[in-house]
């Protein structure tokens, strides 16, 4: 393998099989027969190592040899970085951040996502789901539940957590879409990116002002008065929970609503007993896995993962929807079993850096899901299963998801 | 069955206290990991197994009984 140049390799992110959206990507059929650890041209030029088995995965996200910092020279990169401008863009941008960095800013807002924080939310998403579904179907059949439930839902109780007015959804989503699309240029993509910083900007200043009793004003009451951040970093920090509280929720949703009208007898149960809904869901987590391109990381120093020698300074791309199917792990792993028991899957990343804001996205997806199979027992699709579109994005997703009842 | 958290490591995912709440808390500043029973009684053991095993960021350490 040495020696061996880039054009060579296959390309890096495979393209996504629209007449099958739960399949993981075809990729063992792209890859040459050399074993788990393989290596993929980047768009952005260079190389990277792709791992695909549970434990090299978990082993690289939990290492320290391994840097999230996409700044550090060939960091593997799906899309090239905009030229730098102003420490804005980077400030508070924790999730490229390595220990101890990283944990300083992480710490100010474990709190809000704890278990027993996200409790206290269960009634507001519970009104929240119960409302969308109220419209739906006073204006309905047909409807689109992306559009009606999937994505209002989780917009509406980020915008509820962080302070920010649901009334500007659209704007923020538009914006979040263009910036999480795989075919966005990177002038657009940091055009959405600055309106997103200047709004947020602008709703930090307010919470200055004027307080406010929610995430981003408790951010500013407890953090930024005392000088432990500073304006932009309260902005970045913004950003990142306003863009991930959404989209991958929201994809969740509409996603699992498709798994379950083709398993059938699962939505059936679930509308009988909503306590199957945690099973159901960590299922629905490892089975769509969307976090479709994987994560990013460039080692730092040597390392051997799975056998393989990997130096540092070389990039690799754990990807989780691969690791998620790892048939040594998952036994017959491309079915849907709810009854498995597969909660270590990597759905919500591994190692420091995996999802902050899992709690609220099993909390939402639970309550989401049952009180759809209770409330629209006679749930279908209105359309051809194979008219039903995915989104070309770094988040796998439905376009829409046309349904009646 | 004992089980050790270190809080240095922790980053707060939650993982545990979904596990087995009976042992594992976070507490209300940084939402860092607390051991409620640092002593496992044998019907929790297979949880507190599966949360360190879970846990992202490897903080969990346990001492099995000696045979």
């Amino acid at each position: 393998m040495p020696g061996t140049t880039a054009t060579d390799l296959p390309s890096f992110p495979f393209p996504e099989l629209n007449d099958n959206p739960f399949d993981p990507l075809a990729y063992q059929e792209r890859l040459p027969e050399q074993g788990p650890i393989t290596r993929v041209a980047l768009p952005t030029g260079g190389w990277a190592w792709l791992l695909t088995q549970l434990a090299d995965v978990r082993e690289v996200l939990r290492s320290p040899a391994f840097s999230a910092d996409i700044m550090k020279p060939g960091f593997p990169l799906l899309r090239p970085l905009p030229a730098q401008r102003d420490a804005r863009d980077r400030a508070g941008v924790f999730i490229r951040m390595d220990p101890p960095e990283h944990g300083r800013y992480r710490r100010m807002l474990t709190p809000e996502f704890m278990i027993k924080s996200v409790r206290r939310l269960e009634p507001l998403i519970q009104r929240t789901v119960e409302g969308f579904l109220d419209d739906m179907i006073a204006a309905g059949p047909p409807a689109d539940l992306v559009a009606s439930f999937a994505l209002p839902v989780p917009s509406l109780v980020i915008c509820h957590l962080l302070g920010v007015p649901y009334d500007d959804h659209d704007f923020f989503q538009s914006r979040s879409r263009v910036l999480l699309s795989n075919t966005t240029s990177v002038a657009d993509a940091q055009a959405a990116a600055d309106e997103l910083q200047d709004y947020l900007s602008r709703l930090v200043t307010a919470k200055e002002r004027d307080g406010g009793d929610d995430l981003l004003g408790r951010l500013v009451a407890h953090r930024l008065r005392d000088g432990q951040l500073t304006h932009d970093e309260a902005i970045g920090m913004a950003l990142l929970l306003l863009v991930a509280g959404h989209e991958t929720t929201a994809n969740m949703i509409g996603l699992s609503t498709l798994v379950l009208l083709r398993h059938r007898e699962q939505f059936e149960a679930l509308g009988v007993d909503p306590g199957r809904a945690p099973a159901l869901v960590e299922e629905l987590l490892r089975y769509l896995t969307i976090v479709r391109s994987g994560l990013p990381r460039i080692a730092v120093e040597d390392a051997v993962v799975g056998g393989q020698q990997i130096r540092a300074g070389e990039g690799v791309i754990a990807l989780l929807p691969a690791a998620n199917r790892d048939e040594a792990v998952f036994v017959d792993a491309d079915r849907f079993d709810v009854d498995r028991g597969g909660q270590h899957h990597v759905a919500f990343g591994f190692g420091v850096h995996q999802c902050i804001g899992q709690p609220l996205a099993r909390t939402e997806l639970r309550i989401a899901l049952a009180a759809l199979a209770q409330r629209l027992p006679t749930l279908r699709l209105a359309v051809p299963p194979d008219e039903v579109a995915v989104r070309p994005s770094f988040i796998h997703g439905l376009q829409k998801l046309p349904v009646t009842w | 069955m004992r089980v050790r958290a270190d809080r240095d490591r922790c980053c707060g995912s939650g993982n545990c206290v979904m596990t087995v709440p009976d042992v594992f808390d976070q507490d209300d500043a940084e939402g860092l990991v607390l051991v409620r029973l640092a002593e496992v009684p044998a019907a929790l053991r297979e949880g507190v197994r599966q949360a360190a095993e879970l846990c992202p960021a490897a903080a969990i350490e346990v001492e099995e009984d000696q045979a």
